[in-house]
């Protein structure tokens, strides 16, 4: 069941809350005072990396003829395509290299290799998203309005179909980011401003062209007599990362653990209620530095939340210090491997797609364990353990 | 592509033409992007130049002598001062320096197209401190295109009064390289002004020029030696310096007795200054900026520039030579009116603003 109150969630006293706040400002203030030339170095390589992948990619697609070329150039396009979306684009859109005062390397002028145009993104992530995380009604990426992701959202018979949704939403994830800002749900209800709907649809219209132009004319077209193989490298190599993306994305706040919050948390919130809404609504992941790097450190999906703007190269060295802090105040920390958080996702877009309310038939997620039976009964707000039978 | 480092030979268009075709490849980066990664001058996205060499002047000055790379442009004046941004601990600095090479040197097909511009290292100036010291031969720094008013028109007029200070000397050694290039030296009294002897920029190569040119007299003040040099005594070395025309540049005090001194004989139309510091005199009513996309606000008063508000709020700011000059820092303003701390002008809704010499004037919302 979604929280309508953080603190009480999670036990925490209001100066407990407010502490623990501080302890955020603190690390938060940390890494702005550290950032330097390292940290500079380490997005000049990412970037020099995939510029390199991608030229590589191209000149060895225009044998795409030849199978291993195929194979060879498609997996270098996947990767290039993968680490400009994610270490790349997403953070930087982010505003985590700002600080760098370049110009060319900062989230008021960069252009992602994807449908969707940075600003319609930069909206309905950075703000839409990142503000409301995981707030039913307000935070649009929960179940991105086609997926019953949380038992907190009516069933409808339309529901029925979610695993094919499901599959369709992976393979296409790119097409639906794209359409992300538009938000559907307000369309359906009429609620748009149709002058900010073609607005958009110009931007979206422009920016399609340009990347279908680029990966499925232009590069076909160079290769020659490879035209349809190289299109077919393209195909892929864009339908790769938009399955990769889509399970990384989904990692995020869909398994067991994360939770989801009611409109009523937002009344009065303050910043530490904010810090603690975004820890709970977040999930991580474990891996190698390498699938760290190629999830665009979305893995630490939890320090991002909590510090979207920070650079993501640090977030390792933050999580050591946000997972001290949830010991230190009890709180859940909500992590595992990848193939388990995603199996966690997977099982409740199954589930949730019969009118069922239990997501969870053997709860194994991490639960605050502060709570006593006498609390329990003494709170009137709905808790994680009923979440959890209800 | 080699066309982008000749814009002037060229046919631009055709250059234009050949990236916009390129561009529907590399999209949605530029091709920029990736030459940039085989020769750091082959980029016209953000003006880059080389450190060629770092050449000792005085002990706290020394001359940069740049390569400029791809976009950039040498039909500049003498006089102009150019951006020069530095990567340092991460981030990019920016400071504006005047030329000192003359376009009369860099337009010629025999020599290779550089420029220079002469750094001194100010205390407490970490910056130009690195310049002076910490750059290495083969550094990559970015640019900015030239620009400034501080410029001698050609035909240069037939007497002429120089009056520089210290490093202010800079944008007037490139007017006096110019006219020793061209050969059209007129009437000049050259009447500089450092605290010692060793411690004059060019020396030596302006006893050379004026060895060379009859029509050229320098004047020294070495403050060691024969104390401040005032306007008086300005007034006093050459008499006739009401019939001249003036180019002044150096510390802010003289500037302003200059200033004074060529208003009261109204003479203002014949100075030209070389400001290197913005001179913040007028103040706004002050209120509450709100930084749009983040939704901060902070009250401030009507001194506080709104580069200086946004960086207390924790907005990442983009800044460059924070006084003024290299446009970096320009935000939109969305709503409410802004001042321009040197002169007072309004800025209005929609206008691009700089930060870093605007304050509030009222309530406004900046869109950052």
């Amino acid at each position: 069941m979604a929280i309508s109150d953080v603190a009480t969630f999670a036990h925490l006293s209001e100066a407990d809350v407010e502490a623990l706040g501080r302890e955020f400002d603190a690390i938060r203030q940390d890494i702005l005072e550290s950032r330097g030339a390292d940290d500079a170095a380490y997005i000049g390589r990412i970037i020099s990396i995939q510029r390199r992948l991608m030229v590589a990619a191209r000149l060895t697609l225009f044998a795409s003829g030849f199978p291993p070329a195929w194979v060879a150039g498609t997996a270098m396009l996947a990767a290039g395509k993968i680490l400009e979306n994610m270490e790349i684009g997403h953070n930087v859109m982010h505003g985590q290299w700002d600080w760098m005062n370049d110009p060319e390397i900062h989230s008021g002028t960069w252009e992602w290799d994807n449908t969707c145009p940075a600003d319609q993104w930069k909206h309905s992530h950075n703000f839409v998203h990142h503000t409301f995380t995981n707030v039913l009604g307000k935070d649009n990426d929960v179940g991105y309005g086609i997926l019953r992701v949380t038992s907190d959202q009516k069933w409808h018979p339309v529901n029925l179909g979610q695993p094919a949704y499901n599959a369709l939403l992976a393979l296409l994830f790119e097409w639906g980011v794209a359409l992300h800002d538009l938000d559907i749900v307000s369309i359906r209800k009429r609620e748009k401003d149709p002058n900010e709907l073609k607005r958009q649809l110009k931007g979206i219209w422009r920016k399609v062209r340009r990347q279908v132009g680029k990966d499925y004319i232009i590069f076909p077209a160079l290769s020659g007599p490879n035209f349809l193989t190289t299109l077919s490298a393209n195909v892929t190599a864009n339908l790769v990362r938009n399955v990769w993306s889509y399970m990384i994305i989904f990692c995020g706040h869909f398994p067991d653990g994360a939770e989801k919050f009611t409109a009523e948390e937002l009344e009065d919130e303050t910043k530490p209620e904010w810090y603690l809404r975004q820890l709970l609504g977040s999930a991580n992941f474990e891996g190698s530095r390498f699938l760290h790097v190629m999830a665009g450190s979305l893995g630490y999906q939890i320090e991002h939340h909590l510090f979207p703007d920070l650079p993501s190269n640090r977030y390792p060295e933050i999580a050591e210090r946000v997972q001290a802090l949830c010991e230190k105040y009890d709180l859940p920390y909500t992590t595992g491997p990848m193939y388990r958080q995603y199996g966690q996702v997977l099982r409740t877009i199954f589930r949730l797609s019969l009118p069922t309310r239990s997501v969870n038939p053997a709860p194994d997620s991490p639960k605050p364990r502060r709570a006593t039976p006498d609390e329990l009964r003494s709170h009137n707000g709905p808790l994680a353990p009923q979440a959890a039978v209800a | 592509m080699d066309d982008a480092r000749e814009p002037e030979g060229g046919p631009e268009s055709n250059v234009r033409y050949v990236r916009s075709v390129v561009a529907r490849m590399t999209t949605p980066l530029l091709p920029d992007d990736y030459l940039h990664l085989v020769n750091p001058l082959w980029s016209a996205r953000e003006l880059r130049g080389k450190i060629i060499e770092v050449l000792p002047e005085t002990g706290d000055a020394a001359t940069l002598v740049i390569k400029p790379g791809w976009g950039w442009s040498f039909s500049y004046q003498a006089g102009q001062y150019i951006g020069i941004g530095v990567h340092l601990n991460g981030k990019w600095h920016w400071r504006s320096y005047s030329i000192s090479s003359s376009p009369a040197d860099s337009s010629s097909r025999s020599r290779r197209r550089l420029l220079t511009i002469t750094v001194k290292a100010m205390p407490e100036g970490f910056l130009s401190e690195h310049l002076v010291r910490g750059l290495e031969a083969g550094t990559i720094v970015r640019l900015a295109l030239p620009q400034g008013e501080f410029v001698l028109p050609d035909p240069p007029p037939a007497k002429i009064l120089f009056w520089t200070g210290g490093s202010g000397i800079t944008p007037v050694m490139s007017m006096l390289r110019t006219l020793d290039r061209r050969g059209t030296m007129p009437d000049v009294v050259h009447i500089h002004a450092a605290p010692t002897m060793e411690a004059a920029l060019f020396r030596d190569e302006r006893l050379a020029l004026a060895t060379r040119h009859v029509g050229l007299h320098l004047i020294e003040n070495f403050d060691d030696q024969h104390g401040i040099l005032d306007v008086d005594r300005v007034a006093q070395v050459c008499p006739d310096w009401d019939a001249r025309e003036a180019w002044v540049c150096g510390p802010a005090p003289m500037l302003a007795a200059a200033e004074q001194r060529w208003e009261h004989a109204k003479l203002s139309r014949r100075l030209h200054l070389e400001r290197f510091s913005a001179v913040l005199t007028t103040s706004a009513e002050g209120g509450c900026v709100t930084f749009d996309a983040s939704g901060k606000t902070a009250e401030v008063d009507g001194a506080t520039t709104l580069l200086e508000a946004g960086e207390a709020a924790g907005i990442q700011m983009p800044f460059g030579c924070r006084m003024g000059i290299c446009h970096t820092c320009i935000v939109p303003l969305k709503k409410g009116m802004v001042k321009d701390l040197r002169n007072g002008a309004e800025y209005h809704e929609n206008a691009g603003v700089q930060t870093c010499i605007t304050a509030a004037a009222g309530d406004c919302v900046l869109e950052i």
